[in-house]
């Protein structure tokens, strides 16, 4: 109830932006790390869309969650210029390090970062360029993960 | 006294621990008791030295990099707020070759300029093509527009005075600016350091746009991934209302989706729906954002055209090589040794990028293959570093400039596991509208991989479906991915065996 009751004040305050629908979605997105599904039904009659339309749109951005993420999102770049320098190598060891950990690991192509790779991004505020895998590990010990 | 210290608050300086440099640099100068001023400027671009910390002097700024956070105490017992001697003392920023053989126009105040200060833009020359332009019949800014050359810096390079143009000459109650900033491909970093570096340029220019076709509200469209950006332009933005007269600017925040650099996808997103691309005709100059002609062009474009306005179009005209006028700020990213923005005229060659400025790769290793203009860019061998940088001469090669990305790989590149990532990507980031890009994305992937293990007869079937992929996909996305994959295949074919 109390989300259903912040996802309406969201709505309400962004409803008459043009092409609404994405800001919304951000703006709740941020308010709780995901969308709620139980949101969906709601963006939708208020915006005169279908159910369809709106789940449309949450499941095509790789942006939009629909399940809450782990204590730490960790991003970690994929692109050619991170490869360049190693970055498939990390990605793999990020992926065997964060298995089965309260964190969430997601590919990222590209974060402007490009000639200082491999890099990551934690929650959207922190950047890390020139990350080895030793690196990495430190990054994630400092932010107290749980194996 | 009061010294003016700049520590650069951009995303490629954060990450390499400008924060704590500055904030050990405000920490030592109370413990001295010295009156500083912090400034969080954009970035240089010359990220090997990045935190680059400059502190103004009477000889000019003098810059000190790369610095960490435990070279501050060091510097300050050097004298280095003077000026002083340090072994990471670099010398006037100014003077600093890298720097200075470029020529740059729609960067030059990135890294000069605080980024949050309109005062600070307009003291150094920003803001006079705005003011130029108010005094201008609508005609006249599009023909300085159009006589200047300037092509969009997005990638595909169509000539922005013929865009602007069709908007103004198309009647609609409410048109739009829309700034594409959605930065996607790999390798580029230009529109981040601008808007980063020097957000009020980018108001300027898209202010410019909306005098010259007779609009009154904008949008900057920024990815994501760039967090950063956002905050920087919506300060900008706080600190402009005024500045910006009637022009109205709205910061749009993308969801991750690369095809939405796509202009009508980028428009279908900013209209609230999945980023899925339109059929051409209507072109969104005649009927774009909300079905109203709209003028959509990338970051540089706009950063490009305040100068034109304020130099006139035959300074800018006058700069470049062959039907590509002007300048481009190239971005030297991947295995390179002094990677970054250089903002130069077309017309150098390749090798004196990833050579002359670059100093060939990170690693030591011979450099082996190139990708120039994203993800969509073909892959150059050596052979082919002698290209000019201009669009016709990438074009009579196969290859493309797009947004001036170049990225670079040395000799431990595996080409047929490059070729299966461009396929791979397109897979992930295609939008789904047209079969062949949908389809043939996944289909190429298998092929790729069938080839990778052995069946070099399936290299005819990997040609016929990339041939179906560039004739008949409806956008860029699935038109040109064949091109990293063929001019891998075509280039490297000792990788496909």
């Amino acid at each position: 109830m109390e989300t259903l009751g912040a996802v309406l004040r969201i709505v309400a305050a962004k409803q008459t932006v043009p092409g609404a629908l994405l800001p919304i979605l951000h703006e709740i997105q941020e308010e709780f790390g995901y969308i709620p599904p139980e949101s969906v039904p709601l963006i939708a009659r208020e915006l005169n869309l279908s159910r369809a339309e709106v789940h449309g749109v949450i499941t095509y951005y790789h942006h939009f969650r629909q399940a809450p993420p782990g204590r730490h999102v960790v991003r970690v770049c994929c692109a050619e210029a991170c490869q360049a320098v190693g970055g498939e190598a990390l990605a793999e060891h990020a992926r065997v390090r964060l298995e089965g950990s309260d964190l969430t690991l997601e590919p990222v192509y590209c974060l402007g970062l490009c000639a200082m790779g491999p890099a990551l991004q934690i929650d959207e505020r922190t950047l890390h360029a020139h990350v080895t895998p030793e690196k990495f590990d430190a990054l994630i010990d400092a932010l107290g993960a749980d194996r | 006294m009061n010294i003016k210290v700049y520590v650069p608050g951009d995303a490629a300086a954060l990450a390499l621990g400008a924060d704590a440099v500055a904030a050990a640099i405000a920490t030592e100068a109370s413990r001295r008791g010295i009156d500083l001023q912090l400034v969080r400027n954009g970035s240089r671009g010359m990220f090997w030295l990045e935190p680059l910390v400059e502190v103004s002097t009477p000889r000019g700024r003098i810059a000190y990099g790369p610095v960490a956070a435990p070279d501050v105490h060091g510097l300050f017992a050097a004298g280095c707020m003077g000026g002083g001697a340090h072994p990471l003392r670099l010398g006037v920023t100014e003077e600093l070759p890298w720097l200075k053989r470029q020529q740059r126009l729609a960067c030059r105040r990135i890294g000069v300029v605080d980024p949050r200060s309109l005062d600070d833009y307009l003291a150094h020359g920003g803001g006079e093509g705005l003011q130029r332009a108010r005094g201008m019949a609508p005609a006249g800014i599009v023909r300085q527009v159009a006589d200047s050359g300037l092509r969009g810096r997005g990638g595909a390079a169509f000539p922005t005075g013929i865009k602007w143009q069709t908007v103004l000459d198309t009647p609609a109650t409410q048109k739009h600016i829309v700034c594409n900033a959605d930065e996607g491909d790999s390798g580029t970093f230009s529109d981040r350091l601008l808007m980063e570096g020097d957000p009020f340029q980018l108001l300027e220019g898209m202010a410019i746009a909306g005098l010259a076709v007779g609009a009154t509200r904008g949008y900057i469209y920024v990815r994501s991934e760039y967090p950063h950006a956002i905050a920087a332009l919506n300060a900008a933005l706080d600190g402009a209302r005024d500045w910006l007269g009637d022009f109205r600017i709205e910061v749009r925040k993308g969801a991750g989706s690369y095809v939405c650099g796509e202009e009508t996808a980028l428009l279908e997103s900013l209209e609230g729906r999945r980023g899925i691309v339109r059929a051409k005709p209507p072109l969104p100059a005649i009927s774009g954002l909300f079905g109203q002609p709209t003028v959509i062009n990338n970051v540089i474009t706009f950063g490009s055209v305040p100068d034109i306005l304020a130099q006139g179009a035959a300074a800018y005209r006058d700069l470049g090589s062959g039907r590509s006028r002007g300048t481009l700020p190239f971005q030297l990213a991947g295995n390179i040794r002094y990677g970054g923005l250089v903002e130069v005229p077309f017309g150098l060659r390749l090798r004196e990028l990833l050579y002359g400025f670059g100093g060939g790769s990170r690693s030591g290793r011979p450099l082996r293959a190139v990708q120039v203009g994203g993800p969509l860019g073909a892959w150059l061998p050596a052979s082919q570093f002698d290209t000019v940088l201009d669009y016709e001469a990438f074009a009579a090669i196969g290859a493309g400039l797009g947004h001036g990305g170049i990225v670079a790989f040395d000799d431990s590149v595996d080409m047929a596991r490059q070729a299966r990532y461009a396929m791979k990507f397109c897979a992930i980031e295609s939008c789904g509208k047209c079969t062949p890009c949908r389809i043939g994305s996944t289909r190429g992937v298998e092929v790729i991989d069938r080839i990778r293990a052995g069946q070099t007869g399936q290299i005819g079937l990997l040609r016929s479906l990339c041939d179906t992929m560039t004739n008949g996909s409806l956008c860029a996305m699935g038109s040109m991915t064949p091109i990293p994959v063929l001019s891998a295949l075509n280039h490297f074919p000792e990788d496909f065996v």
